[in-house]
């Protein structure tokens, strides 16, 4: 197998900036079918929740940027971990790329939800379980960022970053258990993977198709990111010579 | 092992030769801790409810405070390099610096503990359990705080950023550390909370010495 297609050969810099140049139109391209699928079925085939009436329609954003926040600090810590333990350059960039991008989604989650939260629990904020745990991971977040962004030599900073990542991933679920212990008002979750979702089909639909834009968003907005980085750091390198000569 | 106990009586013997840093620390700890009764005003009733937790972010700010020291002299004069050269663990010598920070800059806040928990008219039996809550915590605070302070060595604005990387870890020490005197007052047991700062300190003081060095290796490369 690994002698048809040899994996590692993306693992440089050299050969992953043309493919990643490729790929992210493709990726940014179902980001955007899918977000007017999701919103079109969360709009206009949803029905009016019996409850909370047109407010809920905030979960296809809310819903989705919330799994994300979470879901894109294990693959920057993974990502992280990948470089420390096999010195890849590639995993650092791609560390470095995701971070921005998760810690938007961790801020637009708290913000939907503040929106939501207003004219359903009458309240901008509470001091819930699942608030908390967000904007703690918001701060992990700008931890990573700021450790990153302090430390001048940039493999210190790199290596740095990703331990830190790495004892945040750890401490995720400590820091979530002890919030819901502290205090939860939040109600329960509406899916879960072991029971049916308490929600109707077209519902559940929206919100699975905007995470999947979410998801596509994040991965041609990362590649983009970690492009200008290679650029950045190979910019002595006789290929990215090769390629700003062609492009002027 | 006899580099932890050389490591450990040299750190020591340097805090008790640099007695303003710990002083500096335990005024710290008194001034935070007695501006809250002047922001929030004198009724005993209010104080009482919020003391634990008051007192709990005080330490908490207190030991940050302290951290900076744990690597910083070491590092600028290059013995942090001859201790990673050393044929000892890095962990083991991190764990004895760890211990000796506990015992320099916590042991004594929680000593002092009660006297502030006086002020904020803690009865006896809460004052017992505050206290028993920051020994058991204290330590927590230092073993995280080793990593943040190995990650941020001889980082720019080291200080503002060691407290933005390592408010998020504290907190769960500092849910279950606060929470161990409210839970006792209310009837439920405090035997929970402290189960569970066991549990994290068990845990940390296996995991954070093998963090703490390797940030120490990144920091030294």
């Amino acid at each position: 197998m690994f002698s048809l297609f040899n994996w590692f050969r993306y693992a440089s810099p050299q050969t992953f900036y043309p493919l990643a140049g490729r790929m992210i139109p493709w990726f940014a391209g179902a980001a955007a079918v899918f977000a007017a699928a999701g919103l079109y079925v969360g709009f206009f085939v949803a029905p009016t929740d019996a409850q909370q009436s047109e407010v809920y329609r905030v979960i296809f954003i809310h819903v989705p940027v919330s799994w994300m926040s979470m879901f894109i600090y294990l693959v920057m810590a993974a990502w992280g971990a990948i470089g420390l333990a096999f010195n890849t350059r590639l995993s650092f960039m791609m560390a470095r790329s995701l971070a921005p991008t998760g810690a938007l989604f961790a801020f637009l989650s708290l913000w939907t939800g503040a929106l939501w939260g207003r004219p359903t629990w009458g309240t901008w904020w509470v001091w819930d379980a699942r608030l908390t745990s967000e904007l703690i991971l918001l701060f992990l977040y700008l931890g990573v960022m700021a450790l990153q962004a302090a430390i001048d030599d940039q493999r210190r900073g790199d290596r740095a970053g990703a331990l830190l990542a790495i004892i945040g991933a750890i401490n995720v679920p400590i820091i979530y258990f002890s919030v819901v212990w502290w205090n939860t008002l939040h109600q329960g979750a509406s899916v879960s993977l072991t029971r049916a979702p308490s929600m109707a089909r077209a519902m559940l639909a929206g919100m699975l198709l905007m995470s999947l834009a979410c998801w596509m968003y994040s991965i041609a907005v990362s590649l983009a990111r970690a492009r200008c980085i290679m650029l950045e750091r190979e910019r002595h390198t006789a290929w990215v010579g090769e390629l700003a000569g062609s492009a002027s | 092992m006899n580099a932890f106990v050389a490591v450990l009586r040299r750190d020591l013997l340097l805090a008790m030769r640099r007695k303003s840093d710990v002083a500096m620390t335990l005024f710290f700890f008194i001034m935070v801790a007695s501006l809250f009764p002047l922001a929030i005003g004198p009724e005993t009733a209010l104080l009482r409810t919020i003391a634990p937790g008051v007192l709990w972010v005080a330490a908490l700010l207190a030991s940050l405070l302290s951290l900076p020291r744990m690597f910083e002299t070491d590092f600028a004069d290059g013995t942090l390099e001859q201790l990673a050269l050393a044929p000892a663990p890095l962990a083991l010598i991190a764990l004895a610096k760890i211990l000796a920070h506990w015992l320099g800059a916590c042991v004594p806040l929680v000593v002092l503990a009660p006297v502030l928990a006086l002020q904020f008219g803690l009865d006896a039996r809460a004052i017992a359990m505050l206290c028993l809550s920051l020994a058991l915590g204290t330590p927590l605070l230092s073993l995280l705080g080793a990593m943040g302070a190995a990650l941020t060595l001889g980082v720019r604005g080291g200080g503002v950023l060691v407290a933005l990387i390592l408010m998020p870890l504290y907190v769960p020490v500092l849910i279950f550390g606060a929470g161990v005197v409210d839970a006792d007052a209310t009837g439920m047991g405090a035997a929970a909370n402290l189960s569970l700062l066991g549990a994290m300190l068990a845990a940390s003081l296996f995991l954070a010495p093998l963090g703490t060095a390797s940030a120490l290796r990144i920091a030294l490369e």
